[in-house]
């Protein structure tokens, strides 16, 4: 999004956005949690367009904590995937967007989620695939903190760290809501398998434009964004 | 078929930038060399089979075509959310090729059979399901999916029919014809089937591709309407195809195949097939009973 367009909203309008999903209601904390990393992705990190939602050579954005994708839509409707006028009618018959994202159904979304756990492992594969065509695009992926509880995750990381996936980021986004924790730390859980993990804090635009566009040879890259615990 | 399996897919591998192979350690040992050729394009992930699944649909996303590789319980059973979720429901494509079967390793037990998996894809819309009877028939059926970017399972086995007979476009063959009952022989279970039914007036198809199933020749094959299955999986798996081929025509249907749970007998091939009824003995008493019982014993029956 970067390079090639120009959004029509600003980061002040997203609560508004949502509010056309949600209405008047609070916004849930799995919704909010991913509010300042979806943005700062898609205003500052991602070369992607809704002009050319094809290119081969764009970077691709998994959002594998498909739970709460409020704040996703309201993203991606500012960046112009679709018009915003598609919030209104969320979850409802015939609507393209439902609680959890359908890539068939939705301009931009690169893959169906709601099931925790399938989008590390499917971003392994694709970031290998890219590799293979010695394409230059990076691959991100979004997984919350409780999301990793799921075996799938930890599989794939292993895989990435063996593979030095190194167009591979992940992106955990912490509000602690895993039921058993994590005893160490999330980053550790990664560096462990290799990769260069660093935590940040979640609402700090600055800090994850850094560490969201930072590369590291040789080794995939994991972000763990903390925001405030889920209530 | 194993050994073709990896030597057509290796020669794919070297020959389309766009095949690459996903293996959970299974069978990595024959891809030793193209690995050293193709490193980006044979991915073993180690015995991780929800990664192995998922890997080969974000492969697929990036637009190569995956062929992945493991044990049918360990690549149909254990990550079938994996296979509903990453394939079916991202609309993507792979070419999933097991070995084992229901009970090619009769000493390893039911950890190690598969009889449902045919049976499980069948939940799942859109799966194209070849069930090879010869190592030709595998080549035919690897090349194909080769070229395609749908949902592929080949389901391979120790158990080898003397010749191919798979047709390329999908259809059934038809072998013998009779004006009683037909009987539908899966991939492997054909040579079988072939000398249970000498000298009994059937008709006889062969069915090394299963899905979409060719309800077409077993209509205009059917000569009175009864079908017997012959299936080397779960038994009944077909029952609601055949159903629905002659959904207009009072049929009658008998189902044959594995049990649910394979027995607790180790032992040889040979002794699972005679316990499932599928050995020639077994077929021919099964057979024979069904092609006599005429439409109106049946109704006395009822």
């Amino acid at each position: 999004m970067t390079a090639t367009t120009v959004s029509t909203f600003t980061y002040d309008d997203l609560p508004a956005l949502m509010s056309r999903m949600t209405g008047d209601d609070k916004h849930t904390s799995s919704a909010t949690s991913t509010l300042d990393v979806l943005w700062v992705l898609y205003h500052h990190v991602l070369r992607v367009s809704p002009h050319l939602p094809d290119d081969p050579e764009r970077d691709r954005f998994l959002l594998s904590k498909g739970h709460g994708p409020m704040a996703y839509y309201a993203v991606l409707a500012a960046h112009g995937f679709f018009p915003a006028a598609w919030l209104d009618g969320f979850a409802r018959t015939g609507s393209p967007l439902g609680h959890h994202p359908d890539r068939t159904l939705i301009p931009g979304v690169e893959v169906a989620s709601g099931s925790l756990g399938h989008g590390l492992p499917i971003g392994v594969g694709l970031a290998l695939g890219l590799r293979a065509q010695r394409s230059p695009a990076r691959t991100f992926v979004l997984v919350g903190d409780a999301e990793l509880d799921e075996g799938s995750n930890h599989e794939a990381i292993v895989v990435a760290g063996a593979r030095a996936l190194d167009q591979l980021t992940v992106v955990v986004v912490d509000n602690s809501s895993s039921s058993l924790g994590w005893p160490g730390g999330l980053a550790a859980r990664f560096a462990r398998e290799g990769w260069a993990a660093e935590a940040v804090d979640g609402r700090d635009h600055e800090e994850l434009i850094r560490a969201l566009a930072a590369h590291h040879p040789d080794r995939p890259t994991a972000v763990i964004a903390t925001v405030e615990p889920k209530e | 078929m194993r050994d073709r399996f990896a030597c057509v897919t290796a020669q794919l591998i070297d020959a389309d930038p766009r095949i690459a192979i996903v293996l959970a350690d299974i069978s990595a040992d024959r891809f030793v060399g193209t690995a050293r050729r193709r490193p980006h394009r044979v991915i073993n992930v180690g015995i991780r089979e929800q990664a192995l699944i998922g890997t080969a649909a974000g492969m697929s996303l990036a637009g190569l075509r995956p062929i992945v590789h493991s044990y049918a319980p360990f690549l149909v059973e254990r990550p079938f959310e994996q296979l509903k979720l990453d394939l079916s429901h991202q609309n993507l494509g792979a070419v999933l090729v097991s070995i084992g079967a229901s009970y090619d390793w009769p000493g390893g037990g039911y950890t190690h059979h598969g009889p449902g998996d045919v049976a499980l894809l069948d939940t799942l819309e859109g799966w194209t399901v070849y069930v090879p009877g010869h190592p030709d028939e595998v080549e035919l059926f690897l090349r194909a999916a080769a070229t395609t970017d749908d949902r592929v399972y080949v389901r391979l086995s120790e158990q080898v029919n003397d010749a191919p007979h798979a047709r390329s476009d999908g259809r059934f063959s038809v072998l013998r014809t009779g004006t009683g009952p037909t009987v539908l022989a899966v991939g492997p279970m054909l040579d079988r089937v072939l000398a249970a039914t000498a000298g009994l007036d059937v008709t006889v198809l062969y069915a090394p591709t299963v899905r979409p199933f060719d309800a077409e020749t077993l209509r205009v094959v059917l000569a009175e309407p009864a079908v017997v299955l012959v299936e080397p999986y779960l038994a009944g798996t077909s029952v609601a195809r055949v159903a629905q081929a002659l959904a207009d025509v009072p049929h009658r249907v008998l189902a044959l195949g594995v049990s649910p749970h394979t027995a607790r007998i180790y032992g040889r091939i040979e002794d699972h097939d005679a316990a499932y009824g599928l050995d020639v003995a077994g077929l021919r008493s099964s057979i024979a009973g069904f092609a006599t019982a005429s439409p109106s014993l049946v109704r006395m029956v009822r």
